[in-house]
């Protein structure tokens, strides 16, 4: 065959299917709704968590290391350090709260005022607060960072409360792979749902094929208008469930706004991008396909002419 | 052309539907198959077609041994046969054009030898100019016609039809009958399934008697 005749049929069957599946306005639109609400569903769990994502990593900079020094330290050594630390490039900002400092925020800040004139002396040591750049503020970088101030001399302790970002990042793992096995059970009921549609196509039009077979088609001649009708069907969802999504982060995006905006946050909500949309629209199709195909190639085989 | 050779056929459901059927058919002969329905005539045509495939014996068409082709093979095979059948058998959401042209996309002809052939047959038929009406707009006798270019258009060397002029009035059916003979004219090896003997005898052609699913009259008639 011409490769020419070849592209032409296909084109012609292509357009065939859609033809034919536009003829049922009604029910196509049923399956193609069926198949966004199952693709929109992890893919807005999707979004949601990539949100929070860079939701907390905005946070995670805000990570200050308190260092606690000996008391013994001077206040000139005190000062070095401080330089000293402002030259590392793991670290942006270096604080320094004295001694008395601390203290007279202490009075002020907790209440116990009078009860702290009673002491004799300060209890409390000289701080820095160190801020970890951002290339560093990463659980693994601030960990470094924490090592090495730990080492220096004059330091006390070190305390710095990753954990918390630490926990975080595991929930969040495990909530990314909660989406994904949401996503591929509902990948893989997109291509039941769309296989279940043909198989019902195939045996409105056992006669047809039937026909077919009896002038000669192969399997894979009469399966071929069936796989295309399968890949509209995945466009169609693939199509619809983006839109769901949008319209899912346009009315989030206000609430979210003013959340942020009480956290002293910037923060916006973004939706899909363009690249992530291509994606889950060639992903749709070729659940699409791959539905039909399972469902054509089974039920095509058992139609023989009698 | 076709040669059956002690062919058995037993359907699933335990009837017995051919039991040692011989016969033997020549390159561009025209042959009834006669006899009661439930004789056994559909089941040779579809044993001619690889509908169905022996229970016993042998079937050759052209020579090859219908055995030798796998389930892969029979769409090829089929390209190469003409069916006509009672019930027409056509697509009733497309002109008549595409049901014509049916075999010929299917064997993956250029757009252009595809039109150029279907307008041959639909002429032979007498059906030019009907290329965009539905089947169901035609009369069945035209309905038939369709069915017969559908058989041709892929210029086969062997046509079969399975009681093609049942539903026709004796007119209707006579054109019909003459279609085919003008095919036969032409070369083509023509079987024709039908017990409308008062049809039959208006030509002068072979005839394979059958009964219980026995050849019971292999008589030549004489032209």
């Amino acid at each position: 065959m011409q490769i020419n005749t070849w592209l032409a049929r296909h084109a012609q069957t292509l357009l065939g299917s859609l033809g034919r599946i536009v003829q049922h306005p009604v029910a196509t639109l049923m399956t193609m709704a069926v198949i966004a609400v199952a693709l929109a569903l992890p893919l807005f769990l999707d979004v949601f968590l990539q949100n929070l994502r860079s939701a907390t990593s905005d946070w995670n900079q805000a990570f200050d290391i308190s260092v606690y020094l000996d008391k013994q330290v001077p206040a000139a050594r005190v000062q070095a350090l401080a330089k000293e630390l402002r030259g590392r490039p793991d670290v942006a900002n270096v604080r320094v709260i004295t001694a008395d400092e601390a203290l007279t925020q202490f009075k002020t800040g907790s209440g116990f005022g009078h009860a702290l004139d009673a002491l004799t002396d300060n209890p409390l040591p000289d701080t820095l607060i160190v801020t970890p750049a951002l290339a560093a503020s990463t659980p693994e970088g601030t960990e470094v960072l924490k090592q090495a101030l730990a080492g220096s001399a004059g330091v006390q302790t070190v305390q710095i409360d990753t954990d918390w970002v630490k926990r975080l990042v595991a929930l969040l793992d495990i909530m990314r792979r909660i989406v994904q096995l949401t996503g591929g059970l509902l990948g893989l009921g997109v291509m039941l749902v769309i296989g279940n549609t043909i198989r019902l196509d195939i045996l409105n039009r056992r006669a047809e094929i039937e026909v077919m077979k009896l002038v000669g088609a192969t399997d894979g001649f009469a399966r071929r208008p069936f796989l295309y009708s399968g890949v509209w069907y995945g466009l169609g969802g693939g199509l619809l469930a983006l839109i769901l999504v949008a319209l899912a982060v346009a009315l989030l995006a206000q609430p979210v706004a003013r959340l942020a905006a009480l956290y002293g946050s910037q923060f916006r909500l973004r939706g899909l991008g363009f690249g992530v949309s291509v994606t889950i629209l060639m992903v749709s199709v070729a659940l699409g396909w791959l539905g039909s195909w399972l469902a054509a190639t089974r039920h095509i085989k058992q139609i023989e002419p009698t | 052309m076709i040669r059956f050779d002690q062919v058995h056929k037993r359907y699933a459901n335990g009837r017995e539907a051919l039991s040692g059927v011989s016969f033997h058919i020549d390159d561009g002969e025209m042959t009834f198959l006669t006899g009661h329905s439930g004789a056994g005539k559909s089941s040779i045509l579809k044993l001619i077609a690889l509908i169905e495939r022996p229970t016993r014996g042998q079937v050759f068409i052209g020579n090859q041994n219908t055995a030798a082709i796998k389930a892969g093979g029979i769409p090829q095979f089929r390209r190469q046969l003409g069916v006509v059948f009672q019930d027409h058998k056509l697509l009733h959401d497309r002109p008549i054009a595409d049901n014509v042209a049916l075999p010929l996309i299917i064997a993956g002809l250029p757009k252009r030898e595809v039109d150029k052939r279907v307008r041959a047959a639909l002429d032979q038929v007498g059906l030019l100019g009907k290329e965009k009406s539905r089947p169901l707009e035609l009369s069945t006798g035209e309905q038939q016609r369709v069915g017969i270019a559908r058989a041709v258009v892929g210029k086969p060397r062997l046509l079969i039809a399975d009681e093609p002029t049942g539903n026709l009035d004796p007119d209707l059916a006579l054109d019909i009958m003459s279609l085919f003979k003008r095919f036969n004219d032409v070369g083509v090896t023509v079987v024709i399934a039908t017990h409308d003997l008062h049809l039959i005898d208006r030509f002068g052609a072979r005839r394979i008697v059958l009964g219980e699913g026995r050849v019971v009259a292999p008589a030549d008639a004489l032209s």
